[in-house]
């Protein structure tokens, strides 16, 4: 394998070019074809002055064009929703905030229905691990934003409509001027401070937010700030402990079940749009994929006391460019590393390397739910997850004092030193300090967890 | 009086990750009435088997859960002061934030 590393990392750029290249031609037909329906149609124009208008498209009171008509006809032949509805679809403009397991069906099904106007936002890049759920995206496009991805993905569907991208993240400086533009807003986004600051926003702005979770095996889906009903503060007018809030990187996630959540969250974006149905306002849908169960509950209506939409609410636009959503939900707003340890506590993965080729005497405690560490592990390495450390922790003694008699006899005089592991590098640090408390005074965490062991050590090292 | 309790959203990783509970609870004398506060400390005392500031805070629900009664939020009915009936249907849920 390492004599083949030159061409390999040769090969790895000339196809990382290619697919920029094939992701810019895609761009480029999909504009053309656009601008010569257009084109048409400016044609078809010409021959009605022309006189010929037995050969020419009649002119229709909707302002449908044949393609349009053919292209929908399936949704203009339903009663209930007829040209009237795919008419006010193709006038509406609709923000899909986040291109993962929600957005992914979401934004499928919104581009092929006929919205007029599609906008992403995304700040990430797709990855192989977002696969098995973010049906948007393909192989193709692994290591490029997921915005690029998934418009290139609607515009593949449907090149008739727009697509706004947005390669950057929501903040409270971009919001408001970002969400103005759209008549209907989706969060599709994964945190807590991220879910207040849209409704927030759409409260300021009079967006209806089709808002969907989803988590394991379960998901959540309803229709806020639309009509009178409330928004995300008047049922949640205190954020969780940040103990409740799980992401899929951290819980996992059945790939399905966002995408189920996510088809209803276009469902209900296309009843919006069209003025067609009953939205799901002050009501809730709760998902519950394993005994496949499916219950619609009656929630309060909007709260007269709630400090963003009540009745004496002093919010507005400038309170929101101010407010500190991560400091009000104690939670990032994207997934970064901590840092809670003192230098001398820590050691890089190159560092550990180094001890376990010298064989120093140590003990690897990997920090993992034992259900992560049956994933893959590396050798030798004792499991206590974090949670059990505090119980368990007899167990670290009697390993520690295994290895102190084993070095006894060999005539060795340093203590084993206890090196602590986890995926990236977080739990290892909250474990390092816990043990350090508790008089494990040699603990260290190794930095970055198993990730940086596989970027930095080796990449033969599978992560998850 | 009979119930059918039901936690969700991870709620249930409390109770031995059993979801439905159908429980019994007596009360002691007929002339009383069975609260929502008086459940949620029978909960709390006979369902809950860890980390029960995760189901509660103070006397009531910690931030983020939602409570129904018959599939209604309980705002609307008066939240611990809503009265039970025999054979009412009580679902805890933990609202999700994932994507």
């Amino acid at each position: 394998m390492m004599s083949n590393g030159g061409d390999s990392s040769e090969i790895v750029r000339e196809l990382e070019e290619l697919k920029l290249k094939k992701a810019e031609i895609e761009h480029r037909i999909s504009t053309l074809e656009a601008k010569l329906q257009d084109t048409a149609t400016v044609e078809r124009y010409d021959a009605v002055s022309n006189g010929d208008s037995y050969l020419t498209a009649p002119e229709l009171e909707h302002g449908l064009s044949p393609d349009q008509i053919y292209r929908y006809s399936r949704q203009l032949l339903l009663p209930s929703f007829a040209v009237e509805g795919q008419s006010n679809l193709l006038k509406s403009s609709v923000l899909v905030i986040g291109a993962g397991g929600l957005g992914s069906p979401a934004l499928l099904y919104l581009a092929a229905c006929g919205v007029g106007r599609l906008g992403i936002i995304d700040h990430d890049v797709v990855e192989l691990n977002n696969m098995h759920r973010q049906i948007i995206h393909t192989e193709a496009f692994i290591g490029h934003p997921k915005v690029k991805s998934a418009a290139a993905a609607c515009r593949s569907i449907n090149s008739t409509i727009k697509v706004d991208e947005y390669v950057e993240a929501l903040r409270t400086s971009n919001a408001l001027e970002i969400l103005s533009q759209y008549d209907i807003i989706v969060d599709a986004t994964d945190n807590p401070p991220s879910r207040y600051m849209i409704s927030d926003c759409c409260v300021l702005l009079g967006k209806p937010l089709v808002s969907g979770a989803a988590l394991g095996m379960e998901g959540q889906l309803t229709v806020y700030n639309h009509n009178g009903g409330p928004c995300y503060r008047c049922l949640f007018p205190t954020p969780p402990p940040t103990s409740a809030c799980q992401r899929c990187s951290d819980s996992g996630v059945l790939g399905v079940v966002p995408g189920v959540i996510g088809c209803l969250q276009a469902l209900e974006t296309i009843k919006l749009a069209s003025m067609v149905g009953e939205p799901l306002s002050e009501r809730m849908l709760l998902f519950d994929a394993l005994s496949a169960r499916m219950r619609i509950v009656k929630i309060r209506g909007r709260s007269s006391q709630c400090t963003v939409c009540g009745d004496n609410s002093s919010f507005n636009k400038k309170t929101f460019k101010d407010f500190d959503y991560e400091d009000f939900t104690q939670f990032p707003l994207f997934a970064g590393p901590l840092n809670l340890l003192p230098a001398e506590s820590r050691i890089s993965s190159k560092e550990f390397k180094e001890i376990f080729q010298k064989k120093e005497q140590h003990i690897l405690l990997d920090v993992r739910p034992s259900h992560h560490f049956k994933i893959v592990s590396l050798p030798d390495s004792l499991n206590i997850p974090l949670a059990n450390l505090e119980a368990r922790l007899n167990e670290l003694t009697s390993a520690l004092k295994e290895k102190e008699d084993g070095h006894v006899n060999t005539g060795s005089c340093t203590n084993p030193s206890v090196y602590v592991v986890c995926r990236r590098g977080n739990d290892s640090q909250r474990a390092v300090q816990y043990l350090r408390e508790s008089g494990f005074d040699s603990a260290k965490d190794i930095i970055g967890g198993l990730e940086a062991w596989a970027a930095n050590v080796n990449p033969n090292f599978p992560t998850y | 009086m009979q119930f059918t309790l039901e936690f969700g959203g991870g709620l249930e990783l409390l109770c031995d990750s059993v979801k439905i509970h159908k429980v019994n609870i007596n009360l002691l004398n007929d002339s009383d009435i069975l609260t929502m506060k008086d459940l949620l400390s029978w909960v709390r005392t006979n369902l809950i088997k860890e980390r029960p500031e995760m189901f509660m805070k103070g006397d009531t629900v910690r931030p983020g859960v939602l409570v129904l009664v018959n599939d209604c939020d309980w705002e609307l009915s008066g939240q611990l002061d809503t009265t039970l009936e025999d054979k009412d249907v009580i679902v805890f849920i933990s609202t999700l934030h994932g994507g």
